[in-house]
């Protein structure tokens, strides 16, 4: 993971968040991705969403398994720390941080290999159990780093950049998610930045699992004609279900969608998910419906994005094990050890 | 006929089918052994299985405290038609067959006593319920073994009461099946058995518990609050230990909610990827697991190890090698744990001898992992961990401080121009770590598997990346002198012999070398009970022409590392070795000790 520390001059009248911080604050280092590399603009569509969510770097925990979109969090939000372990494992590490101390904001980048082949048993069981976590996958069809292999999520009828055929059927990740009971689903383009922010921003701030599928082309081994995850293709097969914009908490609903064309999806600290509807059988609240949406999508050789599902009153892992409100990692001695005289009284019990 | 006749200095060993409840009723008569003030040492050896096969259950009486287990049974409870033929064979000449008469059957040997007890007949007769009939059974043996030995029964009357505390109704029926055996005895078998249970005092001062128990309960005195784990035999009742504690010791009052997070994972990878984000994080994090875990855990470990997480695995070894036998004892994952991953890697390890140590040193592993920032594995194995054990009471001192090691806080960081991840400021090879969310402009790094330099950033420089290995070597070195010492069984080194031991082995240790003083042969015995190895233990080595080293595994694990990691030439290095899945025995140890000094050398097993 190659990077290059970015100078730290900054425009004097650059725009500022509510922390008096500017967006150059949320960088990173110098990506060091090959030019026009998705993954980038996914960096970049996570500094704005930070940026306007006012979010404090050091409060988020960004981490990943091997791979390139996991070389990823070096290229944004440089005061957080970071973890970059091992091939498709990120989901477990986040799954013990994020019980060591539940007041940071868990931001996970995954890849298709990473989360579709090697990772994809830790990827369902952190899914299924609801860990509260923004979990992000860069999908682009191929292995990068070693080359332009397929990967799990590559269509069928995809071919690769050297005209061999995909013999395997694609893993539908988010229709996997819903499945699984994750709390929040949606797939975006990281060429539509105009959807992809809001939408991070949401699952930044919905407490639960958290879900984005994002379709972030390889520009150098998936990015030619018969490739079905190529710029070109998505933007002539993009079908989005809804245009979202985020309404942070207290403000004003200032989005006019036509009457009855509206959703509002309530998060948990109070903002809210405005979306216009684009489809007719568009409802994010009903997970049947959503599955079906893909599916039809699919089948009619669409890339459907957008937000798929949401259940923002759902619990999170920690509530589910009924942890206390209190980090675990800031707990000492006096709260943590039962003591001498406990042990006295384990002692009788074994005599 | 000729009776074996002893005072407290027997076993016993029960046959049974497994799945029909036996394991409680035998460690039911074990305890009440245990509170007539003998030590026991009760072993249970199952099949990996969950119903029918055949299962036995060993429970060694000494009242001079040795524990390890001891050929030959004196009394046989035959409770398993499918196993006569085998345990009527191991009976001693002499010794006692008590067996359910209801079927009555011919054992084809005339030098064995043979006490008859039709247990199902009675059963049928006093309970109508048929889960009853058959569960009683085991109790009614209890009875029968109360009184032949002439033990005290009202012990086992208040056993039963505390084992159904809160459901009363069952205590009644279960006093009704201990009398059927007992008042069946009392008619029958009256002065009948000549081995008895006198009381004594000797357990004054000792608890009955098993290694994994001890380890969860030190789990929740050392401070973990995570604890990530997979099921695996015979670790399992590790991580529940600590969920039974925890339940009870770590709740908070008025909100009820848990001051812990207790995970199954869905495999060993996930639940050492768990441990080692809370670590990360700064909560306390443990998993425990066995042998196949181990191999699956090894890149994570790998990871810990490289970026320097603190990290805290108990492995309690099982048969090997593959699945192997899930449910007998081995130590033969000790190179498997002291170099687990791949790439340059060493790590501490922790080895008990008892569940006393098994607590002490749960809570000394993560005070280890924190001070060094390293995995700390601490090796149990079966027979410590599933086992119960007569063993020292657990101590706590309140004014014990958790050693959390070198982490920076927020006005740490204030008073630093710019933090080094990795930077040797100490110069013993350990640096400075932060927690996220400490600082909002200071201290944030990335942690990662990939070759770094001192800053946390990724480096491709090969000597970078050598001095990173080199400095990791140093923090190893260092943590020899933090790991627990030796235990050496002389005052001071008198013999040109030594004798060199581990883990469980202890207690049959302890009574092999009275057995060789017996005999006028001194032998120096030393206990290793940390990797790597301290100085004591090199001096240990330094001042024998020979070592005889006692390990349960094939290869001779132990000397290998030994070997390794000291440049101790092979001939000087003598291995006893036990790996039929069965707890090594003083016979076995002085046999191969003997057999050596007289000329032939004790290599293989028996």
């Amino acid at each position: 993971m190659t990077y290059i520390v970015k100078p730290k001059n900054h425009h004097p009248l650059l725009e500022k968040n509510k922390l008096g911080l500017t967006r150059r604050d949320y960088e990173g280092a110098v990506s060091t991705l090959c030019a026009g590399c998705g993954h980038d603009s996914v960096s970049s569509a996570i500094v704005e969403a930070c940026f306007q969510l006012s979010i404090e770097s050091y409060k988020v925990a960004k981490l990943s398994g091997i791979g390139c979109s996991s070389k990823a969090p070096a290229y944004f939000l440089n005061q957080s720390h970071g973890f970059n372990s091992v091939h498709g494992r990120m989901p477990s590490i986040a799954t013990g941080a994020a019980m060591a101390n539940h007041e940071l904001t868990y931001l996970g980048i995954s890849g298709d290999g990473d989360t579709a082949s090697i990772g994809i048993g830790q990827f369902v069981h952190c899914a299924r159990r609801q860990l509260n976590m923004t979990y992000i996958v860069e999908n682009n069809g191929t292995y990068g780093l070693t080359k332009g292999q397929f990967s799990a999520t590559n269509d069928l009828e995809s071919k690769s950049k050297y005209g061999d055929d995909n013999l395997f059927p694609s893993i539908d990740l988010p229709s996997m998610a819903i499945q699984l009971g994750a709390s929040f689903v949606a797939r975006s383009f990281s060429g539509d930045r105009e959807q992809l922010v809001p939408l991070l921003k949401a699952a930044l701030s919905h407490k639960g699992f958290s879900f984005l599928d994002i379709i972030s082309p390889c520009v150098t081994f998936n990015n030619h004609k018969t490739s079905t995850k190529s710029y070109d293709y998505i933007r002539e097969h993009n079908d989005a279900l809804s245009k979202p914009d985020f309404v942070p908490m207290g403000k004003e609903i200032v989005t006019e969608y036509p009457s009855g064309s509206s959703i509002e999806v309530p998060l948990h600290d109070g903002s809210l998910l405005a979306l216009e509807k684009l489809s007719k059988d568009y409802d994010p609240a009903d997970k049947i419906q959503a599955i079906q949406n893909i599916q039809e999508s699919q089948r009619d050789g669409k890339v459907l994005t957008g937000l798929l599902y949401a259940d923002p009153k759902a619990k999170d892992l920690r509530e589910i094990l009924n942890i206390s409100d209190k980090p675990l990692n800031s707990m000492g001695k006096n709260e943590l050890c039962p003591g001498a005289d406990k042990l006295e009284g384990i002692n009788s019990g074994l005599r | 006929m000729s009776k074996i006749n002893s005072v407290n200095d027997f076993v016993i060993k029960f046959a049974n089918v497994n799945g029909s409840g036996s394991a409680s009723a035998n460690q039911m008569f074990a305890k009440g052994v245990f509170r007539s003030g003998i030590p026991v040492s009760p072993k249970n050896i199952f099949p990996s299985n969950i119903q029918g096969l055949p299962t036995w259950f060993e429970v060694r009486v000494n009242e001079k405290g040795y524990l390890g287990r001891r050929e030959g049974i004196d009394i046989s409870v035959a409770m398993n038609p499918q196993s006569y033929q085998k345990d009527v064979t191991e009976l001693k000449e002499n010794g006692y067959l008590i067996y359910d008469s209801s079927w009555k059957r011919e054992f084809g040997r005339d030098d064995i006593n043979v006490l008859e007890i039709p247990l199902t007949k009675l059963c049928v007769q006093e309970f109508t319920n048929p889960k009853q009939r058959l569960l009683f059974k085991n109790l009614g043996y209890v009875g029968l073994l109360a009184s032949i030995l002439e033990m005290d029964k009202d012990i086992y009357i208040s056993l039963i009461e505390e084992q159904f505390k809160g459901k009363e109704k069952l205590i009644e029926p279960n006093v009704k099946a201990l009398n059927i055996g007992y008042n069946y005895a009392e008619e029958n078998f009256k002065d009948y058995c000549e081995i008895k249970v006198k009381k004594s005092d000797k357990t004054d001062g000792l608890i009955l518990t098993s290694g994994n128990d001890a380890a969860g309960l030190g789990c929740v005195y050392g401070g973990a609050t995570v604890c990530a784990w997979y099921p695996i035999t015979p670790s399992t009742s590790l991580a529940e230990s600590f969920s039974k504690y925890s339940e009870k010791l770590r709740v908070e009052i008025g909100t009820d909610k848990n001051k812990f997070a207790f995970i199954q994972a869905e495999d060993e990878l996930a639940a050492m990827g768990m441990t080692i984000g809370a670590n990360w994080n700064g909560a306390r994090a443990f998993t425990a697991t066995s042998g196949p875990g181990v191999s699956l855990m090894s890149e994570f470990i790998g990871l810990a190890y490289f970026a320097e997480v603190p990290t805290v695995l108990f492995n309690v070894q099982r048969g090997g090698p593959s699945t192997g036998m899930p449910t007998r004892t081995q130590q033969s994952d000790i190179l498997c744990s002291a170099y687990a991953s791949h790439g340059d890697t060493k790590h501490v390890l922790l080895i008990p001898s008892d569940p006393k140590e098994c607590f002490d040193f749960a809570v000394e592993a993560f005070d280890l992992a924190d001070k060094l920032q390293t995995p700390v594995i601490v090796l149990l194995d079966l027979d410590l961990g599933m086992n119960d054990w007569s063993t020292k009471e657990f101590e706590w001192d309140d004014s014990n401080q958790y050693d959390r090691g070198k982490v920076l806080s927020k006005e740490d960081l204030d008073g630093i121009e710019r933090f080094g991840r990795y930077l040797d400021v100490d110069g013993d090879g350990i640096p400075y770590r932060t927690y996220p969310g400490t600082h909002p402009e200071k201290g944030a790094y990335f942690t990662r598997g990939t070759s770094h330099d001192e800053y946390a950033g990724y480096t491709e420089d090969g000597v970078k990346n050598a001095e990173m290995l080199t400095r990791l070597l140093k923090k190893f070195q260092t943590a020899s002198s933090l790991v627990p010492a030796p235990v050496f069984n002389q005052e001071k080194n008198g013999s040109s012999m030594g004798i060199i031991y581990f883990g469980s082995t202890d207690c049959s240790m302890q009574e092999a070398l009275d057995v060789l003083d017996e005999q006028n042969l001194k032998i120096d015995a030393m206990r290793i009970r940390a990797f790597p190895f301290n100085l004591e233990v090199w001096e240990f080595i330094e001042d024998h022409d020979l070592l005889f080293i006692v390990e349960q595994n094939r290869d001779g694990q132990m000397r290998t590392l030994i070997m390794a990691e000291g440049g101790i030439i092979p001939d000087k290095l003598v291995s006893i070795l036990c790996f039929d899945g069965q707890p090594i025995t003083a016979k076995h140890i002085t046999n191969k000790i003997n057999t050596h000094i007289s000329g032939k050398p004790a290599i293989a097993m028996s």
